[in-house]
């Protein structure tokens, strides 16, 4: 029975975030369009957008070839797993110990690598280009996100996300030094890897300024449908990821009944809407910089990640 | 008597270099590459078996043979680490004899190639078992000069015999060093078996003076930065079978010579010793990566990338040794596992790597990656294989190189019960320097395998080009299956690695036989997992059934038609991205500092039809500033010394005389 039921959360978890992803990204463009005093198109927009793109045929470039048909569905299984696993309305779900975050954190790795092929699989220059600049991106933003992952492993004693989860919400973290540098290094990494304002535009066809909309010039239909919710599971999980080490509140312990998960999907929901007003009133704020900007921005979050490791090597107390 | 079974076996592979002298005055065509190749596989395959067995088996077996010096005799041996690593030099040896059985064909001067090829493996096999200095040295030798004369097989090329006389003088210089530190170790008694050396117990400088010595000969073979300078130009000049030995197999021999003496012989290690490793370590691996990335010959990317895997491997070592000198026995363990089965992991893939290159190479007639390009349309099963190699180098889920990342840096974060504040500081540096190395070789493989063999052909030759034969073929997907295998069931390779561990470290990790799930557990439950079997599950699962319901109820239809790309008209393969400009955002933000990379654009005057040029100019920091300055002090000197050859008989004696009263009188004032 008990493993039913366990599976059974599994699964609700994994059908939340795919139905949730579409959602926050339509949310963040209506609050978006509401601070510019814009009426902005419906919640429900982007569910339209993937539906409509998902019954248009495929139009494949000549030179495509099968990897360019199999890295959509790969991205999208990808992003999908990295998301199932990251708590949001209960932790120590029945798979959390397959993966901890440096292994989510490789699995999304993963799909960018097939990402930044598939860029190149086209054989146009402006697959080259999103290509080129999303590594050299995530040259910076990878190591900058390990390097969080270090000072919160070291924090809470451990790198398995429910733990982690269950030590932030613990009387023991209280205010610390690292925490807050982690937390500034962590809201940049995580801009620059859902591609926002200021490091890349996702509203944008001007070629000059898109790295992420590049990549992805040549997919059309299904394959579009499937990248484009990828990258919305990737906003939601970012921002899962920080609401479950930055503010575990209200996640329901493995112990907890079932009907108290009511009150843990409703502190999640609560999250989003959070998380999501505040990316849109950042991104309404702030301009998008330069792509040779983009390394100094970065470096900053590389540099704050790696203060706040080498201030947890010094003393447990910082 | 496992030892005696293996050594007949390394006999048999060093007979086999005359015998293919022998065989290459045959008339039959390819009968000497076919028997030195197929001999080389089962014997290979063979001493595999034997020292897999050995090490499960976890007993250490010797012998003495009446050769060498008189009074020392040939001691070798097999323990726990001489089996770990005579799976992976034999493991090397039998995916490169198959590989080669098909490639070797292709060799237009096979009698260059041949004789050296099974004595070159026997050598790498001697090195591992000898148990004193003195064959460890010889075998050591062989190996060197072996591989020296594979290097300059294609000996028309200038850059091939360039790169041998820079390889041969590395070599000698590491020897030199080696042959020190032995000298020391063995101490005044001279006594050059290793029990003996094991037994003595030298005074802290001699130790120290000997963990320097040995970690700069044994560096310098395995390409630590910045001893690395010979093995980015004999790596890709060999043949590429070879130079997949070189870089998988030879430089973790390289790696054994230093566990050997650092972490057997020499007993317990000083603090400081670890600094050093972690240290070269880390530069190693960002200077290899980014040394890979501005290059445009394929072999060339994966030699420089080789001395990335170095450096993340010494580091692993590095912490070991850390942990090691403080006690830590567990977390010493887990260093030494990452480091080990990192040395496991890039010898498969990176074998695998230069199969793929070699195919490319016989395929195309370039390893210049400018003029690859769409390669996956004409050889769809070697660009699967390479693909494989690419994304397990890259330490990415769910294959192995991930698994062996994932264990250093969870060694990395036991770190702060180090008690020293040097090591405080300097682990988590290093493991920012691990991340970006892996980061960057990220960006670096998908530039390799996305230039070569995705985008468009650059040049006829790539438009022509034609998979490789079955047997190549057979070898690249067995050592991809390996590196799946390794990546899913990472638990029953840590497990084969605990008796390696135990005698080296003095404590193991966790048995993971056990295990819920198939999954691994560095230290304890709760703290740190990760099951690459459920996620390579779940990734075919989801990825199926997305794919499933969306061909079943949305759309299934295809249509061809001209790329987009904004609209603009093609423009033909020469507008695609280019090596140079993909690696161009990261030479920017790495290079302007470390490379002093300069782009100079060259525009014609108005009205002028010529083309436009981009120059990009790249100085080699280490060359210029380390060895530049050595070669010319060195041929400066010669200049001087030159000077001696003209002198009359008179000067001659004269000089001999004076040699003599010099000689006695530091015979007569020393102590």
């Amino acid at each position: 029975m008990a493993v039913i039921r366990e599976i059974a959360f599994q699964g609700m978890q994994m059908l939340l975030v795919l139905l949730l992803a579409p959602l926050l990204t339509g949310f963040v463009r209506k609050v978006k369009a509401r601070l510019l005093r814009r009426q902005g198109p419906p919640l429900l927009q982007p569910y339209r957008d993937l539906i409509r793109l998902l019954r248009k045929d495929v139009v494949l470039a000549d030179n495509a070839s099968w990897l360019f048909r199999v890295i959509p569905y790969f991205i999208f299984a990808a992003t999908w797993i990295a998301a199932s696993l990251v708590p949001t309305f209960r932790s120590g779900l029945l798979f959390s110990w397959s993966a901890d975050l440096i292994a989510v954190i490789a699995v999304l790795g993963s799909a960018r690598f097939a990402l930044a092929l598939a860029g190149l699989d086209a054989g146009t220059a402006f697959g080259g280009i999103g290509s080129s600049r999303e590594v050299m991106i995530a040259s910076l933003a990878e190591p900058a996100m390990l390097m969080i992952v270090f000072t919160l492993a070291l924090i809470a004693g451990s790198t398995q996300l429910s733990t982690m989860a269950a030590f932030m919400n613990s009387p023991e973290v209280g205010l610390r030094v690292s925490l807050g540098l982690g937390l500034i290094a962590l809201i940049i990494v995580a801009i620059a890897e859902n591609a926002r304002i200021p490091v890349d535009n996702p509203a944008t066809h001007l070629e000059l300024t898109m790295v992420h909309e590049a990549m992805v010039l040549e997919y059309s239909g299904r394959h579009l449908a499937l990248i484009e919710l990828s990258a919305a599971l990737k906003l939601l999980l970012y921002v899962s990821l920080i609401a479950c080490l930055f503010a575990p509140w209200g996640i329901s312990p493995p112990s907890a009944e079932p009907i108290l998960l009511i009150g843990g999907v409703a502190a999640y929901l609560a999250k989003l809407a959070a998380g999501g007003i505040l990316l849109a009133i950042f991104e309404t704020a702030i301009a998008k910089m330069r792509v040779f900007r983009v390394p100094g921005f970065l470096g900053a979050a590389l540099m704050l990640a790696l203060l706040a490791t080498l201030l947890r090597f010094v003393s447990r107390s910082f | 008597m496992t030892v005696v079974t293996a050594l007949i076996g390394v006999a048999g592979l060093a007979a086999l270099g005359p015998l293919a002298v022998v065989l290459g005055v045959c008339p039959a065509k390819h009968a000497a590459s076919n028997v030195t190749y197929g001999l080389s596989l089962i014997v290979s395959l063979m001493l595999c078996t034997i020292a897999l067995l050995s090490l499960f088996d976890a007993q250490s077996t010797t012998v003495t043979l009446p050769l060498g010096l008189p009074w020392l005799g040939a001691h070798f041996r097999i323990d726990a680490l001489a089996s770990f690593f005579l799976v992976v030099v034999n493991l090397g040896g039998a995916a490169a004899s198959l590989f080669a059985l098909g490639y070797g064909r292709h060799e237009h001067a096979p009698q260059r190639v041949l004789p050296f090829y099974p004595v070159y493996l026997a050598a790498m096999n001697l090195v591992v078992m000898a148990d004193d200095a003195f064959s460890f040295l010889v075998s050591w030798e062989f190996m060197s000069l072996t591989s020296w004369a594979l290097v300059i097989a294609n000996h028309q090329l200038h850059e091939n015999m360039r790169a041998g006389f820079v390889y041969l003088l590395m070599a000698s210089f590491g020897t030199l060093t080696l042959l020190l530190a032995f000298g020391l170790l063995a101490g005044p008694g001279g006594n050059y078996s290793f029990d003996a050396i094991r037994a003595a117990h030298p005074a802290a400088g001699v130790a120290a003076l000997t963990f320097v010595l040995a970690l700069t000969g044994t560096g310098s073979k395995a390409g630590l930065v910045p001893l690395h300078a010979w093995l980015p130009l004999a790596h890709p000049a060999a043949p590429s079978h070879v130079s997949a030995l070189m870089s998988g197999v030879m430089t973790k021999v390289a790696v054994y010579g230093f566990l050997r003496i650092v972490f057997d012989l020499l007993g317990t290690p000083d603090w400081w010793w670890s600094i050093l490793v972690l240290a070269l370590g880390g530069m190693s691996a960002v200077m290899g990566v980014l040394y890979a990335l501005m290059q445009r010959d394929l072999k060339r990317v994966l030699a420089y990338s080789t001395i990335e895997n170095i450096g993340i491997i010494f580091a692993a070592l590095g912490l070991a040794l850390a942990f090691k000198s403080e006690g830590l026995a567990w977390a010493a363990a887990l260093a030494l596992t990452a480091g080990l089965f990192h040395v496991f992991n890039h010898a498969l893939f990176k074998s695998l790597l230069f199969f793929g290159a070699g195919s490319l190479l016989n395929a195309t007639g370039t390893r210049d990656m400018e003029q690859l390009g769409g390669l996956i349309h004409r050889m769809p099963q070697t660009a699967l294989v390479f693909l494989v190699g690419c994304a397990a180098i890259s330490a990415l889920p769910p294959l192995n190189g991930f698994v062996s990342e994932w264990l250093t840096f969870q060694a990395i974060l036991q770190s702060p019960q180090l008690p020293s504040w040097g090591l405080k500081l300097m682990v988590p540096a290093v493991g920012a320097l691990l991340a970006l190395s892996a980061a960057l070789a990220a960006a670096c493989f998908v530039r390799a395998f996305g230039i070569s063999f995705l985008g468009r052909a650059r040049s006829p030759a790539a438009e022509n080009a034609r998979e490789p034969d079955a047997l190549s073929l057979a070898a690249m997907y067995a050592v991809a299956a390996l590196c799946l295998t390794a990546g899913i069931l990472p638990g029953f390779f840590i497990d084969s690695l605990a008796p390696v561990v135990q005698a080296l470290a003095g404590g193991r990790m966790p048995v993971q036989a056990g295990v819920e799930w198939l999954s691994i557990v560095p230290i304890a439950e709760g703290h740190s997992s990760y099951n690459g079997l459920l996620l390579f599950i779940f990734l075919i699962i989801s990825g199926g059934v997305a794919s499933f319901a969306i061909h079943r109820l949305a759309s299934n239809k295809i249509r061809r038609g001209p790329a987009w790309g904004c609209g603009y008209p093609d423009a033909g393969p020469t507008t695609q991205y280019t090596a140079d400009s993909f690696a161009q955002p990261i030479r920017r933000v790495f290079g302007t500092v470390l490379f002093r990379a300069r782009e100079i654009g060259e525009m014609p005057p108005p009205g002028s039809t010529a083309p436009a040029r981009l120059k990009v100019e790249l100085h080699d920091p280490i060359w210029e500033t380390l060895y530049e300055p050595i070669a010319a002090g060195v041929s400066l000197a010669a200049e001087r010394l030159n000077y001696l050859q003209f002198l009359t008989i008179r000067s001659y004696l004269s000089l001999v005389f004076v040699a003599l009263v010099l000689l006695l009188l530091v015979l007569a004032i020393w102590p």
